[in-house]
């Protein structure tokens, strides 16, 4: 059975994405930085699906333990999927950088420093897919939340050369762009329930582009549309606005 | 974030703040600074049990831990849907214990209102399944319990509507299975005394309940149909059915987009529903094999039927009386047809033998009734609440939504125990819903 590897494994988006690949019968691997509370979801994926599941140890900021967590997989990953991420508090890290640091190094050096490591095992062996869940508050900075913004829009910038360079080496890169999405980092958020996707929704999404090959994807569908316009809102007006 | 939220009947509905959690230290941290909190599962109670300031939703918290497949145990987070664990045990040969009549509930909500399915008789209540637990107290510490273990914790869980903590994990015993089929039986009565007569009739039957239609007066009170079932044997299948036994195809479900007005609902739409439903059997016995969803979820294959009941909601009058006051049944009824108060649903069961500290059933006849919310209806339902007390009956808690204090203190007969005990776990009055302020268990 193909495998995939989930970087972030405690979250409700992990566990929708985890549960829809096993579904599609995948063994999968579960990582995140408490090792021990990924063991529930490792016997549900058995029971349910009956495929293969494990857990590790993985902190994303901890950039130099990446090497040996990789190297430390006994079977290496087909699918490779970075679910990670810290939304933080905007005012918080404002004013103190160890809020701030924390914001950009999960979203956006923590993600460089282990895809660095999946992409050159890809490239050797010539096959792989990586899956990297970015946010459209990296599409344009907002003035409530512009240093996550920040982080995912440099996340994604790295997806897109990424998915260039490995192109010409067999390897497939999807940068997921999710709007809003229910899951217990957004329940003290005011969502527009329309515009508000079930973690279920995006992990359906994130298989089918995966299957398809697809390159970037809006989840839901909708947000394409909602992020050209707030693109081409002119600089002069964007800025006046409270967003 | 604060939303509206109301249970099945959608009455009432109140401004809640409700929060999930996917691991055991999240709950004792948002236990530690909050109270007025109780656990809500999957809201499929009707009133007003799983309703607070804040609510924590166990949806998330939905892992299967261990399924042995040999002895047919289970053990699960509490939040997981009876819908999910079907569909893993039953390809594997194994059944529910005990099942209500949607499998749109949650493992917890199942304990905490100590479920009966149509096996009451036989199986009795979902408590009597199971192994061990784990309850997050007021205390904030997670306590294991089972009949055994902290029996006085454990049975004032069962069926104590989360006053005593949120539950988080659930260990209980299956029923084997030799195909996912119900052999079924459905028997045309014609009154409430020929109804009765079938039951005891049929009582060996491991399944079985009636519909009554309670409108009719003269000849033909309470007439009705019983429907009885037995787990097929694979020699009972048709030849497609034999194919595979335990696997069913799935089906499309119908859902009701929106509210429907209320005046859908008035007594002559009613009759004439339950006009149909007793002619659609033009047979006096029917007997077939069918898939176990029909026959233990007839209302699961249309999504929120209760939106059915318009905007104002409706109330479930689910009452219990002794074995031998049979009367108090007929008094009830008569009631209702005379007061022209109709019910989509009237659903008819005998429950078997059993003592427990708090849980609802209790040996004899117990009677299911939906009545949309309008004026007067609760006036009316208090006067219903005197005979059920004057014949020593009691309500079901997980329907109910407007009770007063003293029909539960004077109908639940270790209503002051199972204080005392909430009182040792809950001391500081942590969990608490609108029903429990309403019923003077947490106020
Ligand atoms: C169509 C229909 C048919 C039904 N048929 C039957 C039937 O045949 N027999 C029967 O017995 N019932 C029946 N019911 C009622 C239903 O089974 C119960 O109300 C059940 O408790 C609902 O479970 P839930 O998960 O939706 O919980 P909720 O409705 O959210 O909560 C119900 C109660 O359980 C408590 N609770 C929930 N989870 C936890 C937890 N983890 N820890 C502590 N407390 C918790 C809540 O605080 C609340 O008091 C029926 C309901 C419907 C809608």
């Amino acid at each position: 059975m193909p495998t995939v590897l989930i970087l972030g494994a405690g979250s409700d988006m992990a566990v929708a994405i985890a549960r829809e690949f096993a579904g599609n019968k995948y063994d999968i691997q579960l990582a995140a930085r408490n090792k021990a509370s990924l063991s529930p979801l490792e016997q549900d994926l058995r029971i349910r699906y009956g495929v293969e599941s494990s857990t590790y140890a993985f902190d994303a900021t901890d950039f130099n333990s990446h090497p040996a967590f990789y190297n430390a997989l006994t079977v290496k990953p087909d699918i490779t999927i970075a679910v990670f991420g810290y939304l933080g508090s905007q005012e918080k890290g404002q004013a103190d950088w160890n809020e701030a640091s924390r914001i950009l190094h999960t979203n956006y050096t923590g993600a460089v420093s282990i895809l660095n490591i999946v992409a050159e095992d890809y490239a050797t062996r010539g096959t792989g897919t990586i899956v990297g869940i970015s946010s459209v508050a990296g599409e344009r900075g907002r003035q409530s939340n512009y240093l996550y913004g920040s982080a995912k829009a440099g996340f994604t910038a790295y997806l897109s050369g990424l998915r260039n360079r490995l192109f010409h080496k067999g390897v497939h890169v999807l940068s997921v762009q999710p709007g809003f999405v229910y899951t217990r980092m957004t329940e003290n958020l005011k969502l527009p329930p329309l515009l508000t996707a079930q973690p279920q929704d995006v992990a359906r999404d994130i298989y089918r582009a995966v299957k398809a090959k697809k390159n970037q994807i809006y989840t839901r569908w909708f947000w394409r549309y909602i992020m050209l316009i707030i693109k081409s809102i002119p600089e002069f007006m964007f800025k006046k606005l409270k967003l | 974030m604060e939303k509206r939220l109301a249970n099945w009947g959608n009455y009432p509905a109140i401004a809640c703040d409700e929060s999930t959690f996917s691991q055991d230290e999240q709950v004792q941290d948002f236990i530690s600074s909050h109270s007025a909190v109780i656990a809500r599962g999957n809201g499929r109670c009707y009133g007003d049990a799983s309703l607070a300031q804040y609510s924590v939703s166990t949806l998330k918290y939905d892992k299967v831990l261990a399924f042995d497949t040999t002895n047919g145990v289970f053990e699960c987070q509490s939040g997981i849907t009876l819908d999910q664990i079907l569909d893993i045990i039953v390809p594997k040969g194994w059944f529910l214990p005990v099942t209500p009549g949607t499998k749109f509930i949650t493992v917890g909500g199942a304990v905490a209102s100590d479920v009966h399915g149509k096996n009451h008789h036989v199986d009795g209540s979902f408590s009597g399944h199971i192994i061990e637990m784990d309850v997050i107290t007021g205390n904030q510490d997670t306590v294991t319990c089972s009949a055994e273990k902290e029996p006085d914790l454990f049975w004032a869980t069962c069926g104590g509507m989360g006053l005593t903590g949120i539950i988080t994990r659930v260990k209980f015993g299956l029923k084997k299975i030799d195909t996912a089929y119900i052999r079924q039986k459905q028997i045309k009565a014609k009154n409430l005394e020929d109804l009765i007569r079938l039951f005891e009739e049929y009582k060996d039957y491991t399944y079985s309940m009636a519909w009554i239609d309670c409108l009719q007066k003269g000849d033909s009170f309470g007439r009705g149909i019983l429907i009885v079932g037995e787990h097929a044997t694979p020699g009972e299948l048709n030849e497609q059915q034999r194919k595979a036994p335990l696997h069913l195809t799935a089906k499309r479900k119908l859902s009701m987009p929106f509210n429907l007005p209320s005046f859908t609902l008035n007594t002559l739409t009613v009759k004439a529903f339950n006009w149909l439903y007793y002619l659609k059997n033009t047979k006096r016995e029917i007997n077939n094999v069918i898939p176990y969803e029909p026959f233990f979820y007839p209302l699961d294959a249309i999504l929120h039927w209760n939106r059915g009941y318009g905007k104002a909601g409706f109330v479930q009058y689910q009452f219990v009386l002794p074995l031998e006051k049979k009367e108090g049944l007929v008094a009830i009824l008569k009631k209702i047809s005379d007061a022209g108060l109709g019910s989509f649903l009237a659903v008819l069961k005998v429950f078997g033998k059993q003592d427990s500290l708090i849980s609802f059933p209790m040996e004899g006849y117990t009677l299911a009734l939906d009545f949309p919310v309008r004026k007067g209806l609760f006036e009316f339902l208090d006067q219903l609440d005197e005979i059920v007390l004057q014949y020593g009956g009691r309500l079901y808690l997980s329907k109910d939504a407007r009770m007063k204090q003293e029909v539960f203190w004077q109908s639940y007969p270790n209503a002051q125990k199972f204080a005392e005990i909430i009182k040792k776990y809950n001391g500081k009055k942590l969990f608490r819903s609108v029903q429990s302020d309403r019923l003077l268990l947490t106020q």
